[in-house]
């Protein structure tokens, strides 16, 4: 495989490149695998062509954005990487290949973690309430999309269910598209596979032409980052969660019973921090918890770290198994002196929650959903 | 004449006015009466009795405090008789019983020769309940927010039943005037205390109200900050109108709005410098050792906040990282130019550090060097021969690890991205358009060019002129530019003014 580097650099901007190197200085997985943007970027500005089959270290990428931040020249080696594994995927060869039966089961089942599309609505089973579904309704206030995860692991299925309680206990009428719903495409798309990605933004759009909503939540900052910035124009704001929570509890339509008695920080998900700014939101939550002692990561906001869950590799294991920065992210934490290390993401919770078992570290941290600790907090 | 009385001291005959004090008389003539409780501002209080004298009346001598004992006709004093030295002593030695620790009594009882309290030292005590805390609360600044508490032996200084004072202002006026530290205004107010900062030490010194604001300030004299001067905001105080000799405060004094005819303008408002706070990946107000350029230049300044020496927190840092092009070269905060200065100013401050840190490790991320004067590549020579280590590739990220800065960067030429330990990190914040830039340019009808400065009527045939006659432009309100050559262009400004008068001067003659 060999792509044509002229059209290539001319797509990106790459011509504007002054090879300063921050892209690869903030990178966050550049100090523990060879991974390096800034040298890719130079390759395709210097050589005629490259095959980037053989290029394993591009499926280390976790599209966290920190070189899209960084760069000075307002160049996005973020998409880059996306771009190079477009032609991988495209050809098929180079593929790891859990990335690929992600991708088969995306468009076969709907999901990206293999299970039945017929079970997508098994999160909802133990609420003591029905939940509406809007394709049938044809109107709702509140559309909820819920997401691959949130939907099928039993890990996230509780906070899912959180979520819809506070729905409920707010009185706000919400629905969802029940086993209708499918893959956001988010992932899909970080994966390399725009095509399909886009196919999925068109399946929506007509879906959404069948019922009529105020607005819509979600409860990964994936989903979120999806039909927020590249599904086009949408009919109703997008929000995340702890969006909608942050202005739930200064309505005072959310209120709190229960004193938590922990001290708590937060680790900020990529794809809601560096991707969309939100940072205060979840923090505005986590201060007003009752009996919550609230201290950031001393790297936190803009300078937070990524968990490495993110861009395709929940399917993809990188070329550096023994280092990972979640055991870093926890380690920090323990050191602050925290009982809980607070997430809003369903990737961070997984890949952070796996750290702390690995380094057998259980008794001292535990790993939470913002939306966990509000549950408690009710 | 009735008014003056004649009274002898040390011997001196003097005619003195009625209602002053012996102390006020003696300083007139240049006696030196120690004191630990007189302001000039406040009342006389007698209370450390520090400037007993001894007073002869009608063939009878007593010992009395100078600063309060009413002055009579015909009085002789003595400043420093056996008496008064021995009376003194004791004082001293009791005061110094009292606040063993108080650097002001551990002077005095070394200058009368004490070696150590006769009595039990009473460990911990600070005040010695002069009043000069309390005094100046409800004598100067009003608010009363202090006074003592207790009767005898248990008299201190307190809030109303010590709780958190609301009457207090957190002027600290009580912490200013105590001489031993006893008092913090934290101790008696929770509101913010916010200290007044030199905005030409960058914020690395404190200053008073009254100050003057840099050292080439022009005319050289002080000023007093009306936005925090209680005499302005409160109509208290008054302090240094009582205090200053030559009766310079004016406090009426206003700003003069001034016409001038003038025939040529030369506009040279100068920049403002980035603010490293907009890239927060280098944690530049988050960790007090990051710090900017123009905040070095002040550690490194004989006249600054140091005294020239590079210390922060009173430690030297040995391993300094610099970094280039913060706030230039740089699409996403609207600088996309080059600044033009920090390079050379960055390797002057590098080679700065080498000379005053012997053995510092010293380190400088670059993208790109432009050591284009004359003489600044054999400087950039010079610098590196001593040993300073230039790495191509801007640092990205910088994090604390144990008491260590670590400055996250790839090194380019190496492709291998690299953590640098650092006590220091200074970054070459760049030049930009001031923020005010639009006022000026609006009264003056001046137009910008895209990077936001001045426009220059043609930016190679018409280099200083604007596009409206008789406005000139000088320096960096133009563009970006170092000293040699914001001289130059100010030099041809100052010709082209010359030119325009001249013509002006002969259209009249001639009319």
């Amino acid at each position: 495989m060999r792509i044509n580097t002229h059209d290539f650099a001319e797509q990106y901007t790459l011509l504007e490149c002054i090879q300063c190197g921050r892209c690869t200085g903030g990178c966050p997985v550049s100090i523990k695998t060879a991974l390096n943007i800034r040298s890719i970027i130079y390759e395709v500005l210097v050589e005629d062509a490259i095959d980037p089959s053989g290029m394993a270290v591009l499926w280390d990428c976790t599209n966290c954005l920190t070189c899209t931040t960084r760069c000075p020249k307002d160049i996005k080696p973020a998409d880059v990487i996306i771009g190079l594994r477009g032609y991988i995927v495209g050809e098929g060869k180079g593929v790891p290949p859990r990335v690929r039966d992600a991708l088969m089961s995306a468009f076969t089942r709907g999901n990206t973690l293999g299970f039945a599309a017929e079970d997508r609505e098994a999160w909802a089973a133990d609420l003591d309430f029905e939940v509406k579904n809007v394709l049938d309704e044809g109107q709702t206030d509140l559309w909820f999309y819920v997401g691959c995860t949130p939907a099928y692991d039993p890990r996230i299925q509780p906070v899912t269910q959180a979520l819809a309680r506070v729905f409920r206990e707010t009185g706000i009428e919400f629905g969802t598209m029940g086993m209708d719903e499918f893959c956001c495409g988010h992932e899909v798309r970080r994966i390399g596979e725009t095509e399909g990605a886009d196919s999925m933004v068109e399946e929506y759009h007509e879906m959404l032409q069948e019922f009529e909503a105020r607005r819509m939540v979600t409860v990964s900052p994936h989903c979120f980052n999806a039909f927020h910035n590249e599904y086009g124009e949408m009919p109703f704001p997008v929000q995340h969660y702890t969006q909608l929570l942050s202005d739930l509890l200064d309505d005072g339509q959310l209120t709190f019973r229960t004193e938590l008695g922990k001290k708590v920080t937060y680790h900020d998900p990529c794809f809601l921090g560096k991707h969309n700014q939100i940072y205060d939101e979840p923090r505005h939550i986590l201060r007003r918890l009752p009996g919550v002692e609230f201290q950031d990561l001393d790297r936190s906001r803009e300078r937070s770290v990524c968990c490495e869950g993110g861009g395709g590799r929940m399917w993809a294991e990188g070329t550096n198994l023994e280092e990972r920065l979640a055991h870093q992210r926890v380690r920090d934490a323990i050191d602050l002196g925290a009982d809980v290390l607070a997430v809003a993401c369903p990737f961070c919770l997984l890949t952070l929650e796996d750290a702390v078992k690995i380094l057998g570290l259980e008794q001292q941290l535990q790993v939470m959903d913002i939306m966990e600790l509000v549950a408690q907090a009710m | 004449m009735s008014d003056l009385i004649k009274i002898t001291i040390d011997g001196r005959d003097t005619l003195v006015r009625r209602d002053t004090t012996i102390l006020q008389a003696a300083t007139d003539l240049g006696i030196e009466i120690p004191t630990l409780c007189h302001h000039p501002a406040l009342e006389p209080y007698g209370a450390c009795r520090l400037c007993t004298v001894e007073v002869t009346r009608n063939g009878r001598s007593r010992l009395v405090t100078s600063c309060n004992y009413p002055i009579r006709e015909g009085i002789e004093v003595r400043t420093a008789s056996d008496r008064v030295v021995r009376g003194r002593k004791m004082i001293v030695e009791l005061l110094w019983t009292r606040c063993p620790d108080a650097a002001i009594f551990q002077k005095l009882a070394a200058e009368y020769g004490l070696e150590k309290p006769r009595f039990e030292p009473q460990e911990g005590e600070l005040c010695y309940l002069c009043g000069l805390c309390v005094r100046i609360c409800d004598e100067m600044v009003g608010a009363k927010a202090i006074s003592f508490v207790g009767r005898g032996i248990d008299r201190e200084v307190g809030t109303p039943f010590f709780k958190v004072s609301e009457a207090c202002i957190a002027c600290g006026a009580c912490e200013f005037v105590c001489p031993t530290g006893a008092i913090k205004v934290t101790d008696v107010t929770d509101k913010p205390v916010r200290p007044l900062l030199l905005d030409f030490d960058m914020g690395l010194r404190g200053r008073g109200n009254i100050y003057i604001p840099f050292p080439q300030a022009v005319p050289n004299v002080p000023v007093i900050d009306r936005d925090h001067c209680l005499h302005f905001q409160a109509d208290a105080c008054g302090v240094c109108e009582v205090f200053c000799p030559p009766d310079a405060i004016d406090y009426d004094q206003e700003d003069e709005f001034v016409e001038v005819d003038i025939g040529a303008v030369i506009v040279a408002t100068g920049f403002d410098p980035f603010d490293a706070t907009q890239k927060p990946e280098f944690g530049y107000g988050h960790y007090p050792n990051v710090i900017s350029g123009l905040e070095f230049e002040r550690l490194a300044s004989a006249s600054g906040p140091t005294a020239g020496k590079i210390k922060l927190n009173g430690k030297e840092p040995k391993e300094i990282v610099f970094v280039h092009c913060v706030g230039s070269r740089d699409k996403l905060e609207g600088e996309e130019y080059c600044s033009r200065i920090c390079c050379m100013y960055t390797a002057k401050q590098a080679h700065l550090a080498h000379d005053k840190i012997p053995g510092a490790k010293i380190t400088v991320f670059y993208m790109d060097v432009r050591a284009f004067g004359k003489g600044f590549e054999e400087f950039y020579d010079r610098v590196r021969a001593e040993g300073i280590i230039y790495r191509r590739g801007n640092p990205s990220e910088i994090y604390k690890r144990g008491d260590k800065l670590i400055v996250r960067a790839e090194d380019t030429l190496l492709g291998k991205t690299i953590e640098v330990p650092a006590d220091l990190v200074v970054l070459a914040t760049g030049v930009q358009p001031r923020a005010d830039a639009n006022q000026v340019a609006t009264m003056l009808e001046l137009e910008f060019s895209a990077d936001g400065f001045f426009a220059e009527a043609h930016p190679e045939l018409r280099p200083v002129d604007t596009q409206r006659p008789g406005i000139y432009l000088a320096g960096t309100c133009q563009a970006p530019k170092d000293i040699p050559d914001t001289v130059a262009q100010a030099k041809a400004a100052a010709g082209r003014a010359i030119v325009e008068l001249s013509r002006l001067r002969r259209e009249r003659e001639t009319a």
